[in-house]
């Protein structure tokens, strides 16, 4: 008993280190300081008139949010509202990583061809989106689909999807009876199908296009990585190219790439935010058209904060044990 | 060969026609992407050419930019000045040009490794001061409150500023998360991994909406400053982690050597630690300054006129309406030449610093 106090006594003060009176002085200065602050707020809410605390999210929230994968009408509650913008961003966030990492992947097998035009191309293409703000380029997505026609002269790229000012209509899988469900043109909109408004449709664009091209160079470098003694000792082995990738190359290559990918998926989950500037309500969005009728500023703050570091921590956590497998089995 | 080597050398450019030769048409497969390719680049680029060059109006009105049909770069021309200064007062333009042309003068010395020395310091600290006096009109003249700030002035004032700002900061952070004091370690890790895992716009948000009411009632704070000070915090934990980076590539032997001599902690940090961790992790701080540069557009959504919002809202200005491509266009224009020269002098600088090093 005594040697397990006497352990933790010396964990303690491992953990402690020197100067212990010096940290308690800004341990203490660091109380102090969140204490004089919070007292600021909390007199500075009173005079304005708003109740502190969470009570607010059962009041019932004045705006119309324009789209919503739950049922929602203005006079709602704000804590309804909130779940809405944390779906929107969660829904903008997964489609976004699918997306990026299908086109990162196709990108990044491309400027590793032996074709110098088609590796030339990819090329262009991510020094072009590495330059310029992924605001800038959200705003032109926007932009582009908004200019689009009318849904009488939708563009057609592939059989059942159309492009107009009123978004993208796709065809949706329907299961009773199973089938497609295509978009037909009635009146003045399009009917049916799955429906993309213009706003999701630009921000899921914008972020796909900007997050694949840093995937594409990460592929490109996860590749590299592995050494040529490989693929010569796997082709010695009599190994098809084929069966050379998957057995030999990607594992070791995937181990690089792994964990890069983690940061680039958290960030498009982060620069999802930039869906307030081009109108699409995401919880950032949402969050800050409470924050401004309610004046509850410190609490809708602390549920933003807390919402990120839950996504953040989720995808980390995920991928951590992904990542483990893989460096064990080599193999997902 | 290495792979790597194997592999770059597959990666660049060919010098010789017969790699050109097998490199676009060495195989059947590999014709048939080329002539993909080209067919792809014939579909896309003659029209983006006809309107960029060929059909684009160059001078004139808005009427005729629109019957011209092409991009209306007349309209860029009546706008510049508004796109690069916002709605600073025109007879007063002098200013922001100055400093403009005072802050790019400095991150041009200040990117040269011969400049490297202490008087940059106070140099830096002088320039950014100085631009700072230029906007807001003083000395002399009326003074220029901060929410007519803006354009490229302002957009390199919230880059460079939150870049020096943020490297004090930013070493003490890195520092604090490897101090053998677990308050002060648990502090850093809090500070950093908070600031990393929300995303720019939140704490934009929190310095405009959450600080003024955390602050005693009669006192505030001006916005830009307040979104300043956002920037330098959010970019300080970014570049705690690249410096600590850096501090693990420092060899232990450096550290005992200089306890050897007698160094206290600050003296090993300063003398012998810092400057050889420092080094080692520059390429990688212009990577981030390049990025914080990009990042100074999220102003937008707190009301601020950076570069790329006189941008958009010149084409809403109601003689000039709807030319969205071409604001934007000239927008992408500034990005990518200030972008491509920072990353091709990030290239150079890792080169000569391998070399020299």
């Amino acid at each position: 008993m005594r040697a397990i106090v006497t352990n933790g006594a010396r964990a303690a003060a491992a953990w402690w280190g020197d100067h212990a009176a010096a940290q308690l002085g800004l341990l203490a200065g660091t109380v102090l300081l969140f204490a004089v602050l919070g007292a600021n707020t909390l007199e500075n809410m009173e005079r304005f008139g708003i109740r502190p605390g969470f009570e607010f999210l059962h009041r019932a929230a004045n705006f119309e949010i324009g789209e919503s994968l739950v049922a929602y009408t203005a006079g709602d509650t704000y804590g309804r509202a909130l779940l809405v913008g944390l779906l929107n961003t969660v829904k903008v966030a997964v489609l976004g990583c699918v997306l990026a990492t299908a086109l990162g992947l196709a990108l990044g097998i491309a400027r590793l061809s032996g074709n110098l035009l088609l590796s030339g191309i990819v090329q262009v293409y991510v020094e072009l989106i590495r330059s310029t703000p992924l605001l800038l380029q959200l705003f032109f997505w926007s932009a582009t689909l908004h200019a689009l026609p009318g849904p009488r002269q939708a563009f057609q790229p592939v059989a059942g999807v159309f492009l107009c000012n009123r978004g993208v209509f796709l065809p949706a899988l329907r299961f009773d009876p199973l089938g497609w469900d295509i978009p037909q043109l009635a009146g003045f909109n399009f009917t049916g199908g799955a429906t993309l408004t213009p706003e999701f449709a630009a921000l899921l664009i914008g972020l796909a296009v900007n997050a694949a091209a840093g995937i594409a160079e990460i592929v490109r470098s996860g590749v590299q990585s592995v050494p040529a003694g490989q693929w010569e000792a796997a082709r010695a082995l009599g190994l098809p190219r084929r069966r050379i990738l998957r057995l030999v190359v990607l594992p070791q290559a995937l181990r690089v790439i792994v964990p890069l990918l983690t940061s680039s998926w958290l960030s498009l989950t982060k620069n999802s935010s930039l869906a307030v500037a081009i109108g699409f309500p995401d919880l950032v969005s949402v969050i800050n058209t409470s924050a401004n009728q309610t004046g509850q500023a410190l609490e809708t703050m602390a549920i933003l904060a807390a919402a990120y570091l839950t996504l953040s921590l989720a995808v980390s956590v995920a991928m951590n044990a992904w990542n483990r497998r893989l460096a064990r089995r080599g193999w997902p | 060969m290495s792979a790597d080597a194997a592999l770059a050398g597959r990666l660049a450019p060919p010098r010789h026609w017969r790699a050109w030769r097998d490199g676009l048409f060495g195989s059947p497969g590999n014709a048939l992407i080329t002539l993909a390719c080209v067919v792809l680049l014939a579909w896309a680029l003659p029209p983006l050419l006809r309107w960029a060059v060929l059909d684009a109006a160059w001078t004139g009105s808005a009427d005729a930019c629109r019957a011209a049909g092409g991009a209306c770069w007349a309209f860029i021309g009546e706008k510049l000045r508004y796109i690069l200064f916002g709605l600073y007062e025109p007879d007063r333009h002098w200013r922001p040009a100055t400093a403009l042309v005072l802050l790019l003068g400095f991150a041009v010395l200040a990117g040269l490794p011969r400049f490297w020395r202490p008087g940059m310091v106070p140099a830096g600290a002088a320039a950014l001061g100085g631009a700072v006096l230029l906007l807001a009109g003083l000395p002399g003249g009326e003074p220029v409150p901060t929410d007519r700030w803006g354009g490229l002035p302002l957009t390199l004032l919230l880059a460079f500023a939150g870049m020096t700002g943020a490297f004090p900061l930013a070493v003490l952070l890195a520092l604090g998360r490897r101090s053998g004091m677990g308050v002060v370690r648990l502090a850093c890790v809090m500070v950093i991994e908070v600031l990393r895992g929300v995303p720019l716009i939140a704490v934009l948000y929190v310095a405009t909406l959450l600080v003024p009411l955390m602050l005693p009632a009669g006192v505030s704070l001006d916005k830009l400053l307040r979104a300043q000070l956002a920037i330098i915090l959010f970019v300080s934990a970014y570049m705690a982690e690249i410096v600590r980076a850096g501090l693990q590539a420092v060899p232990n032997g450096q550290y005992e050597a200089a306890k050897a001599l007698g160094l206290g902690y600050w003296g090993t940090m300063r003398l012998v630690v810092l400057p050889q961790a420092l080094r080692t992790v520059i390429p990688s701080l212009v990577t981030l300054g390049i990025g914080i540069f990009q990042d100074t557009t999220l102003i937008v959504v707190i009301g601020l006129f950076d570069v790329l919002n006189t941008a958009r809202s010149s084409a809403a200005d109601p003689q000039w309406i709807g030319f969205y491509d071409e604001a934007f266009g000239f927008a992408a224009l500034l990005y990518l030449g200030f972008s491509v020269a920072a990353s091709r002098y990030s290239l150079w600088l890792e080169r000569r610093l391998t070399t020299t090093a």
